[in-house]
């Protein structure tokens, strides 16, 4: 061994005993996507030994030495409707398969939690529902549907677990889901897949799985003292959106009690349901949504909030049932001097603090 | 019996031809006002060659980098730039004028048994598009790069990078228009200008798919010419197309991007299937087995190539009914490569067969496209993709076909017929070597690739985990022997332009009509217009005209 350089017999050793062919399991979806992962490679693997079997005998059997006049065929009709038929079939049941688990994993379960997650250049922001928000980490449980909305802030980013083998694309401007259902507690890669600029490798972190108690304390723990819908409740106030929103019959908006998940008539006679993403573009591009019976006055938002505080103010929306509160805060900011209720809110609340974009 | 058809002249007595296409001019003018096809042929063979080089080298620096988990080598931005770069001109400048513009522009009018091609001067101007944009791409390098992926993917190249954006997107417009005039050039040739007798089914099965890569190249193209200028419109006056706070949509870009980029590697690698079904025939001294389906095979390819595009956006959120089809659609186009596999390996059942350095490279590709073509198939299937997509399993299957397919299939073709372009032969024994180590050497830089692909490590990434590292260095080391693989032939193959031995007009005994003249070709290819009164890969009809010759001269 004294000729081979100990850092070669080193690595050899430790790919050895570190050998994996595929990354671990740990979410429900995993052992199901790697049945079809290795039935495509049964698959593949049969039809190239088949092959390398058929053109290696050929070559044998039929070398210039052994055989030194060809037979000339034609074709055969039956042999070309069987390599037709036969890897069509194959890849049609591939097809039926990936498009089964495909569908699994971007139709969440009604019962999941739900977790915004925000790419920008060049770092990944998880938004928990309880306020709890975390920079390129996810703290999830075991045993639990989480479902992720995705948006981006800038570029086209893509949050991949491989460990989950979930993925979706970040994209500018709308939301997008996916979700999980973590098995194994550990900590797991999230990269950053999609090409987003200079430091596109390090848009990394780590995916925590815990479990369900270890999960409510860190919950509890990382808590900043408001929920995302607080946040969001205080950003409705300091941006006065309850001097039109407040469900008053003489309101020049829409009551938004209640409004997540109804159907809306709009002007232009269009019927929408009022979803995270329609509740987005109606706050960034209000004349394009206008429900039916007001009129568009309602100023564009388009550059002055950012997308962690359209999630704030998505979440608040999705959570409001009554319009007592918004009221009460429309009263509290009327006594208010001039102008203070605009700046209150960051001063008061340090997770609301950027929200706005300066 | 010997072990190889190749049939040299005396070469005591043989002389190249004194009058030909090369030496029937001289000078630098004489090359770059030339209007003759098969010169035409010889300057882009020299420029990408050329810009081969440039992106090999690159791809040696990216695997350098790679050797270590810290991004140390080079910065990330460089490294972007470079894999930027490797992309755009592997891509543009190479892969897709890559068998067309060299081979097929010296073949096709030989082997249908046409003077020239239709349209000589625009055969020209092409050229001149192609150095055009290739001198760009040379200028967008050294005065400070571009990191935006070959892919253009906006707002990241519309808003978000200070880099020369719009140097290369102009340059790869220009080049585009380059495949644009090639392909009608071929189109109306093979349309128009076939010898009296050679019919559509007489017609050699590398006239077939260069014709199926040229209509790809007519149609898809403009679209992303069109996709560029909307790029360069929307970072230069912000029209706002592909903006979402405009009203625009940044999923439009990739869907009139992937329109032409996903036929392109059909582009990239029909040609390629064509040289290979040649080459089979060949050194197995038989047709090719069911010449109607691996003729169709090649149309098929081509009309289904364009209608697959979104397979390349499943993760992105686009409707999963129309990903439904679009899955389903990619199972479709799968299906005439299979068939083209089964039709090349029956024919060597009762062949002849030899082993000359084209047939090895040709069986390399067999191998390694049937590799990359069925990890296609894990790409295509919705399910699957969404792990292994945007991961080094996409880098190491898109290698698989376009190097290990493609540069496979060109290597075989540029020895095949460099006899009649040069007029000598290469050095057998060592090219032989070559082909081998061309084939050890790709699968250890890429076979890896997979795994780490396989087990999350994403693509375009100047550092990554450690555990990463074994596959990584596995990787590093093969690219080194392929990069020895692809030096040897430059080497040899310009060892003999000098002392290669004669060929002779016909050393392969092979059938196409390109054979049944002297080499190099004269520049008018034909004394007299040719007429073909037999089928393509007529082995039997090439006997009787060697008796025939033998009876006259005796």
């Amino acid at each position: 061994m004294n000729h081979i350089s100990p850092v070669i017999w080193q690595f050899f050793v430790k790919w050895l005993t570190n050998f994996e062919l595929y990354p671990p399991e740990a979410s429900r979806i995993a052992p199901q996507m790697d049945a079809l992962y290795f039935f495509m490679v049964l698959v593949s693997l049969i039809g190239l030994t088949i092959v390398i079997l058929l053109v290696t005998s050929f070559c044998i059997l039929y070398s210039k030495k052994r055989h030194p006049v060809a037979v000339q065929i034609e074709g055969s009709t039956l042999l070309e409707a069987t390599w037709t038929i036969i890897p069509l079939g194959l890849f049609l049941i591939m097809f039926v398969w990936g498009a089964l688990i495909y569908f699994r994993v971007y139709t969440p379960p009604a019962n999941a939690m739900n977790i915004y997650v925000v790419g920008k250049q060049w770092m990944w922001k998880a938004e928990h529902p309880g306020g709890q928000h975390e920079i390129n980490s996810l703290h999830v449980p075991t045993g639990q549907a989480v479902q992720l909305t995705l948006i981006s802030q800038d570029v086209f980013h893509s949050f991949s677990i491989p460990a989950f083998r979930v993925k979706r694309e970040a994209i500018p401007g709308r939301y997008t889901t996916v979700w999980f259902e973590p098995t194994t507690p550990g900590t797991y890669h999230l990269f950053c897949t999609q090409y987003c600029g200079t430091n596109h490798s390090q848009m990394i972190g780590d995916i925590v799985v815990m479990t369900p108690d270890d999960f409510k304390k860190w919950l509890a723990e990382s808590t900043s003292g408001a929920s995302l819908a607080q946040n969001g409740e205080r950003l409705f106030a300091s941006l006065s959106c309850n001097a039109c929103h407040n469900g008053r019959p003489d309101a020049r908006g829409p009551n938004l009690a209640n409004v997540y998940g109804s159907k809306l008539t709009l002007t232009n006679g269009q019927t929408q349901t009022a979803d995270e993403a329609y509740l987005r573009e109606s706050i960034l591009n209000p004349s394009e949504h206008v429900t039916q019976g007001f009129s568009p006055i309602m100023p564009t938002y388009q550059g002055q909030i950012s997308e962690d505080g359209v999630i704030a103010l998505v979440e608040y929306i999705k959570n409001l049932n009554s319009n007592y509160r918004v009221d009460q805060t429309l009263n509290t900011t009327g006594l208010l001097p001039e102008g203070e209720g605009k700046v209150a809110p960051a001063a008061r609340g340090s997770t609301a603090r950027g929200m706005v974009k300066q | 019996m010997s072990s190889t058809i190749v049939s040299l002249p005396d070469q005591s007595t043989a002389r190249i031809p004194k009058i030909n296409f090369i030496t029937k001019e001289n000078g630098l003018l004489s090359w770059l006002l030339t209007s003759d096809h098969k010169r035409i042929a010889i300057l882009y063979l020299i420029s990408i060659t050329f810009f081969f080089t440039i992106g090999g080298a690159l791809a040696g620096v990216i695997r350098l980098e790679l050797l270590t988990p810290q991004s140390d080598l080079m910065a990330a931005d460089t490294y972007n730039k470079v894999f930027t770069m490797h992309g755009v001109v592997m891509i543009f400048l190479f892969l897709v004028p890559s068998v067309p513009a060299t081979l097929g522009n010296f073949l096709i009018p030989l082997m249908i048994g046409a003077k020239d091609l239709a349209l000589p001067k625009i055969n020209l101007l092409s050229w001149y598009l192609y150095i055009a944009g290739g001198i760009l791409v040379l200028y967008t390098m050294i005065s400070g790069g571009v990191d935006t992926g070959w892919t253009f993917t906006t707002p990241l190249s519309t808003h978000y990078v200070n880099t020369n954006v719009l140097t290369t997107g102009m340059a790869i417009f220009i080049a585009g228009f380059s495949s644009i005039f090639t392909g009608l050039n071929f189109i109306v040739t093979i349309h128009k200008m076939r010898a009296p007798g050679m019919t559509w089914f007489r017609l050699p099965l590398f006239v077939w798919s260069n014709y199926a890569a040229s209509i790809l190249m007519v149609l898809g193209t403009p679209v992303l010419a069109i996709a560029l200028v909307l790029v360069a419109l929307e970072r230069t006056v912000g029209i706002g197309v592909f903006d979402p706070t405009k009203g625009g949509d940044p999923l439009l870009f990739q869907h009139l991007f992937w329109f032409y980029s996903h036929p392109a590697v059909y582009i990239m690698i029909l040609p390629g299937m064509g040289v290979i079904s040649e080459v089979i025939s060949a050194f197995s001294r038989k047709r090719v087995f069911g010449y109607t389906a691996v003729a169709f095979s090649s149309v098929a390819i081509a009309v289904f190539g364009f209608f697959v595009w979104e397979h390349h956006m499943f993760i992105m959120g686009v409707s999963s009914y129309s990903m439904l089809v679009f899955s389903l659609l990619t199972m479709l186009v799968a299906v005439p490569s299979a068939i083209k596999i089964f039709n090349w390996t029956f024919t060597l059942y009762k062949g002849s067969i030899t082993f000359e350095t084209p047939m090895l490279y040709a069986f390399g590709f067999m191998g390694l496209f049937t590799i990359g073509g069925l990890t296609g198939v894990f790409l295509g299937t919705s399910g699957t993709d969404i792990h292994l997509t945007e991961t080094y399993f996409i880098v190491a299957h898109f290698h698989f076909v376009m190097v290990g397919g493609m540069l496979m299939a060109y290597l075989a073709g540029i020895h095949f017929w460099w006899p009649k372009i040069t007029g000598r032969m290469y050095p057998e024994k060592i090219s032989q070597l070559a082909a081998v180590v061309t084939f050890i050497g790709f699968n250890f830089t890429f076979f890896p690739q997979f795994i780490l692909g396989t087990l999350g490590m994403p693509r375009r990434y100047a550092a990554y985990p450690p555990e990463f590292q074994i596959l990584n260095v596995f990787s590093t080391a093969g690219a080194t022997i392929l990069g020895v693989g692809y030096l040897l032939p430059i080497l040899y193959l310009t060892w003999s332009l000098k002392y290669g031995e004669i060929a002779g007009n016909n050393p392969w005994q092979a059938t196409g009509l390109e054979w049944q003249i002297q080499s190099p070709p004269l520049t008018e290819n034909f004394l007299e217009v040719p007429v073909m009164d037999h089928d393509a890969y007529d082995y039997e009809w090439l006997e009787r005209q060697k008796e025939k010759e033998v009876a006259s001269a005796g």
